[in-house]
């Protein structure tokens, strides 16, 4: 299995969506084969359209608010003593995370290809809550799936996607967090595929949707790379990019740019959810080993027993809480470009805890697990190394579980 | 020797009515129980659909999904289902099985594997739904050196080519989606409608039989019958979930509801 240089990672498939042969395809009831075949023909036409780009563009600047900030976390990097820590606040974006580039884009297919609804899933919250913010500018109806537990637990997000004028729907089936938000999601499209578009809130589910987020979340490295050069004058020597990865969006998105250099120049460190240090549980895919199975349309390395029934998983981050990963990045690991790694419930708390110590920055649960990782190794690398960390949420939607775990002081008011 | 989902047909042909093809969901709610509905149900119906449960159905209404919930958590495994099968045909060797259910339980088992347990267990047929056409060409290949139908599925999103491409490399049997809609959903189309766009498909080979499905319920059932063979599922896992609830028995219950469905197409 290998990488090829110069063309991008989202095209390296197969005539038949598989990438390095195996990950990713169609496994997608009949149904389905008619409006993805006419996503992926509008996807393949518009992605080399200079005008719908510069279209997008315009979004991601005025709108979404491009670039991003890219900063020195000076006092950390005082404390820690070893490599020097920056961090890309992709929470800037507006709506607190990256997941406003995919839902930009989506509407804007949606929009051209004359479907007045469009309907998603959630996990955090987020990719609801930009679908809703999204499907709200660009004059669509929205129907957002959330599973009952994360509903609970994501309840500011919860508030957003309603105050957006989105439908948010509970999902009561199974382990009622994101895996099975995304089936019940496919299910609605399923029934109305005529009406409605669908929008995957990951780099996940059938080969198109994992493309199409893939492109979309790009915009983060095409921003860090300008950035980067700006500040350093080049790509710096030794730089190590940082992130957490659940379904695999953000990481994605903070990597391709640099996808192309080698890994001894820009290494990709992508660190999965532990889970809570004494369960056996995890959303840790890569990490632990999983086989190969079918999950949401894509083969990828998943969380299952010898059957092939789903596991349920378990972390204290719903962002990342789902039981499978991104064809892309099973494609990377195999590949061996990526290197990935684990982060407990535990140890994404003490990031947390030491991140808004020192610095004015409010990383959500899921990069703290990326946090975790960069801040442990970053104390054994020398100085010339740039650790670049991606914060890829804002904290605000954890209040209730943070003020519950480390107590009233950690919750600062918006 | 003819495969005896062929031999369903043609009787129900002599006869001057559909096939019923009845569904159930293997293990529910008990492996025992599961078995002894197969047993209630045989002598009218003409082939029997059994579905392998699995816990992240993405083509499954909320019928089949509390079934298929039960069943795992009852603890059905492959295995079980291969030996509900086996069982079955002991006490009615011709009465002809098809499997339905996901890939990923098929895969995590090895294609070959799965397939050599389904000969040995006496499965006639499979439906995958997540393996569409032409991803499923190497697998139905498999089946067919194994006398086993592999069916594929149509859909009213199907368009005209693909339709004509998958029914020349179809096996003798075809299953049509009557509507947009996960199983069990309320019939949103037409039944004139429905048997318009089964015209259509039966028309590019006569030949084939083709079954019509998702939605089917004993209020409908009679306005379809023109077609080869009509599937029944959602409303059979309904009335189990019905008698489990008021703490009646599934057994006899889903007996009488499947001979009130061949009464209607008689």
């Amino acid at each position: 299995m290998k990488l090829k240089k110069r063309i991008p990672v989202i095209d390296q498939g197969n005539s038949l969506g598989f990438w390095g042969g195996k990950f990713g395809g169609n496994f997608v009831p009949e149904t389905l084969k008619k409006p993805i075949e006419d996503l992926e023909i509008l996807f393949n036409k518009l992605k080399n359209d200079k005008k719908f780009i510069s279209e997008r563009d315009r979004y991601f600047k005025n709108w979404v608010g491009a670039p991003t900030r890219f900063v020195k976390l000076e006092n950390l990097t005082n404390h820690i003593g070893g490599a020097q820590i920056w961090s890309k606040v992709v929470s800037d974006a507006n709506g607190g995370a990256h997941k406003i580039y995919n839902a930009t884009v989506h509407c804007l297919l949606a929009k051209r290809s004359g479907k007045k609804i469009i309907c998603g899933d959630t996990g955090a919250g987020y990719a609801g809550k930009m679908l809703s913010m999204a499907a709200k500018k660009f004059g669509l109806k929205c129907k957002i799936f959330m599973g009952a537990k994360d509903i609970a637990r994501q309840k500011p997000n919860v508030k957003a996607i309603k105050k957006n004028g989105a439908e948010v729907i509970p999902v009561y089936s199974g382990s009622q967090t994101l895996v099975d938000a995304v089936s019940e999601c496919m299910r609605f499209w399923v029934a109305n595929c005529d009406t409605t578009a669908m929008c995957v809130g990951s780099t996940v589910g059938p080969a198109i949707f994992v493309r199409i987020c893939g492109w979309s979340t790009s915009q983060i490295s095409r921003e860090l790379k300008a950035q980067l050069i700006d500040e350093f004058g080049s790509i710096p020597k030794k730089l190590k990019l940082y992130n957490c990865v659940g379904g695999g969006s953000s990481s994605f998105g903070f990597w391709n740019e640099f996808m192309d250099y080698d890994k001894k120049q820009v290494e990709f460190i992508g660190v999965e959810a532990g889970g809570p240090k004494k369960s056996k549980k995890h959303a840790a895919p890569l990490t632990y080993g999983s086989k190969i199975g079918i999950l949401h349309g894509a083969a990828q390395y998943v969380n299952q027993n010898s059957d092939g029934q789903i596991e349920e998983t378990e972390s204290i981050s719903a962002g990342l809480d789902y039981p499978g990963i991104s064809p892309l990045h099973c494609f990377l690991k195999d590949t061996k470009r990526a290197r990935y790694t684990a982060a407990s419930d535990e140890e994404a708390l003490s990031a947390y805890k030491l991140v808004t110590k020192f610095e004015k920055l409010r990383p959500s649960l899921e990069p703290s697990h990326a946090f975790f990782v960069a801040l442990k190794e970053a104390k054994k690398l020398s100085k010339d190394t740039i650790v670049v960390i991606n914060s890829c949420g804002d904290a605000y939607k954890d209040r209730g579980i943070l003020k519950e775990r480390l107590g009233k002081k950690y919750v600062k008011s918006n | 020797m003819l495969n005896p989902i062929s031999v369903a047909f043609k009787k129900a042909r002599t006869e001057n009515r559909p096939a019923l093809l009845t569904y159930t969901v293997a293990g529910d709610s008990s492996k025992k129980q599961s078995l002894d509905i197969l047993k209630s149900i045989s002598k009218n119906t003409d082939i029997l659909e059994l579905g392998v449960p699995h816990n992240t159905p993405v083509a499954d209404g909320s019928q089949i999904q509390t079934s298929a919930y039960r069943a795992i958590k009852n603890g059905i495994k492959i295995n079980d289902i291969f030996r509900i099968v086996k069982d079955f045909k002991k006490f009615d060797k011709n009465k002809p099985i098809i499997l339905m259910g996901y890939y990923n339980m098929i895969f995590q088992y090895g294609d070959n594997n799965f397939l050599k347990k389904c000969k040995t267990s006496g499965v006639n047929g499979l439906i995958v739904v997540d393996l569409p056409w032409p991803e499923n060409k190497d697998f139905a290949k498999k089946c067919k050196r194994k006398s086993i139908y592999f069916i594929q599925l149509l859909s009213p999103t199907t368009t005209s080519k693909r339709l004509k491409k998958i029914i020349q490399n179809s096996h003798p049997m075809n299953y049509f989606i009557s509507m947009l809609s996960t199983t069990g959903g309320k019939l949103k189309v037409s039944p004139r409608e429905i048997l318009k766009n089964y015209n259509r498909i039966k028309k590019i080979n006569p030949k084939k039989e083709i079954v019509i499905g998702f939605g089917i319920t004993d209020k409908t059932i009679g306005k379809l019958k023109s077609a080869d063979g009509l599937v029944v599922g959602s409303a059979i896992c309904k009335e189990i979930t019905r008698c489990l609830n008021s703490r009646q028995n599934p057994v006899t219950n889903v007996g009488k509801l499947v001979r009130k469905l061949k009464d209607k197409i008689k």
